[in-house]
């Protein structure tokens, strides 16, 4: 068994996710499988490779990091509040964070 | 009016005054009205926005102005892309009221050059699937079989062009979901290079693969809306200062000569006998017209859906952190914060986006992120080597898109990893960021359409549109 019942619950915590007792069982069960799957990759010797985390090369994006900071008016403040569960303009409203 | 429109039509109508901007989008509407009951191909419509940008197709026709490359053509857009004013719900319900303030830079493109917004597409639940049945508004129905899935993610935007409720539409693209679609609907479907089109706008859901690109009904209609929506944009770091071809002007030229790789990788155990005998049929075309046809080994393509599912299920569960119930979208509310969070994303996310958010987050997580994901990234660099290595040798890649033709709805919903090897073929070319396009191959059982799937290296869109309108101009989707 690669993933145990505790690891899913740990993970749920991690990800902010509730989730169901019926739905801890069964996504154990189903990412059990799936890593024992991936688990595949171990048949290949990869410690010579360098890990690749993206596509491009730098020449192909020549101002990606180095377009000037420059602050610039938001038009749609009230739209995006509007859309908010619980705005409080200009503010968007949480439960509260830190007892006083 | 003729059944089937395409861009060409089109501007013929308009200039000739057969047609009115306004009288297409009417068409349009009213086959959607006919036939989307049935399909559940589209989730919104946004007529307001399309009479808006017919008027002023209709406008210029009048005053004998010239008409931009796309004017008048009605499209459909995924709904993962943002449309402002235009309810953009991602297939999920987390976001089931959610209005975007901006437009994707595609979309923004496409009308700048003239085509007419009809509504967005269903799809899986944040891009996420390969049958449409991970969406939360319902599945969509493949308009060839309907007891059939038309594929995903962007399985509304394919099930649109087939049925011809859109001249074309927008999809994208992360591990197969605009190609294989596309394969299972019958409709020629594109993903160019990583990079080749800006995402802004695009609801992130792996970022390092996920791709915008049109499907249509002929590969010179997907060659046009490349055109518009490719090239660099200042708003996504990640679109490329690359030079955008005139890839219309490249269509015609002869493919006669040109070498192309058939990977023997891509036609092993799991494949639908049926599936293989139609791209056999369609590999011979490719002979027919003088291309020479060259045996190559891809080494890795069989850890590519390991891979796949290490690197997007992490690059999500990061992503999709953002769905919180503070800004925007679905809250459930609880008296503390990370309570809200909780219940909010336990609440809002279907079973598939849960999964995978799991999934990533475990695989991310502290003693397992180098078993899993500097593995998977280090064996994604062997695939992308294949890649490099192949071009050397040969102009093209020539592999099925799909092992198998449309599934039944339901089939395979309970098997979470039988739908993950679904894409066996399509997610070799997402890791390695190269550009590739699904083209009808024949069908069958006399009616289930079967895709040829072609790469190219890195920005060589051109060359994989040139092959792909031979093979359309000889006669590949009767194969």
């Amino acid at each position: 068994m690669k993933i145990s019942r505790a690891d899913v619950v740990r993970v749920a915590e991690l990800a902010y996710l509730d989730l169901s007792e019926d739905e801890l069982e069964m996504y154990r069960a189903q990412i059990d499988e799936i890593l024992e799957y991936i688990g595949k990759l171990n048949q290949l010797d990869t410690s010579a490779v360098e890990p690749m985390a993206q596509v491009l090369a730098d020449c192909q994006t020549t101002d990606s990091t180095l377009r000037d900071d420059v602050i610039v008016p938001c038009q749609t403040t009230g739209e995006i509040l509007r859309q908010a569960p619980d705005p409080a303009p200009p503010y968007f409203r949480a439960p509260k964070v830190i007892e006083r | 009016m003729a059944d089937t429109w395409t861009i060409d039509s089109v501007r013929t109508a308009l200039t000739t005054n057969k047609v009115s901007a306004r009288e297409l989008a009417d068409e349009f509407f009213g086959r959607i009205r006919a036939r989307n009951p049935e399909l559940n191909a589209f989730l919104a419509l946004s007529p307001e926005r399309a009479y808006a940008q017919a008027a002023k197709i209709d406008a210029s026709v009048a005053a004998g102005q010239p008409l931009p490359l796309l004017a008048g053509v009605p499209i459909a857009i995924k709904d993962v892309i943002s449309t402002r004013g235009v309810k953009t719900t991602c297939g999920s319900k987390i976001l089931e009221n959610y209005i975007p303030p901006y437009d994707a830079t595609a979309v923004e493109r496409l009308e700048a050059a003239g085509a007419v917004v009809l509504g967005k597409t269903n799809c899986d639940e944040f891009a996420m699937g390969s049958s449409n049945e991970n969406s939360a508004y319902g599945a969509v129905r493949n308009p060839e079989a309907t007891d059939r899935v038309p594929g995903g993610s962007s399985g509304g935007s394919a099930a649109a062009v087939a049925a011809g409720l859109a001249v074309a539409a927008l999809g994208t693209d992360t591990g197969g979901s605009i190609r294989q679609p596309g394969a299972l609907c019958g409709v020629p479907a594109m993903m160019g290079s990583y990079g080749r089109v800006s995402r802004y706008g695009l609801i992130a859901f792996a970022s390092s693969l996920d791709r915008i690109g049109p499907l249509a009904t002929n590969v010179r209609d997907v060659a046009a809306i490349l055109q518009v929506i490719a090239g660099r944009d200042p708003n996504d770091s990640t679109s490329t200062t690359e030079l955008v071809p005139d890839y219309g002007a490249e269509l015609d030229k002869p493919v006669k000569g040109l070498r192309l790789g058939i990977p023997k990788e891509y036609f092993g155990a799991g494949m639908d006998e049926g599936v293989r005998k139609k791209v056999e049929a369609g590999i011979a075309i490719f002979r027919k017209l003088g291309c020479e046809l060259v045996e190559i080994a891809m080494p890795h393509t069989d850890y590519a859906i390991a891979t796949y599912y290490v690197i997007a299920t992490a690059e999500a569960s990061s992503n999709l952190a953002r769905y919180d119930g503070v800004r925007y979208g679905l809250r459930v509310d609880d008296p503390t914060l990370l309570g809200m969070y909780r219940k909010t994303r336990g609440a809002g996310f279907g079973p598939e986006v849960k999964r995978r958010i799991v999934l990533g987050t475990y695989v991310l997580s502290a003693g397992y992120w180098d078993a899993y994901y500097l593995k998977g990234q280090k064996v994604r660099a062997l695939i992308a080597q294949d890649f490099r290595d192949a071009f050397t040798k040969v102009d093209a890649i020539i592999t099925p898109t799909s092992p198998v033709p449309a599934f039944r709805l339901g089939e395979r919903t309970n098997d979470p990893l039988q739908m993950y090897l679904a894409d066996i073929y399509t997610v070799t070319g997402s890791l390695a960021g190269v550009p590739g396009i699904s083209i009808p191959c024949g069908k069958v059982c006399g009616k289930l359409p079967v895709g040829l799937q072609i790469f190219g290296p890195a920005f060589g869109e051109a060359r994989v549109l040139q092959l792909a309108h031979a093979f359309e101009q000889a006669g590949g989707a009767t194969v």
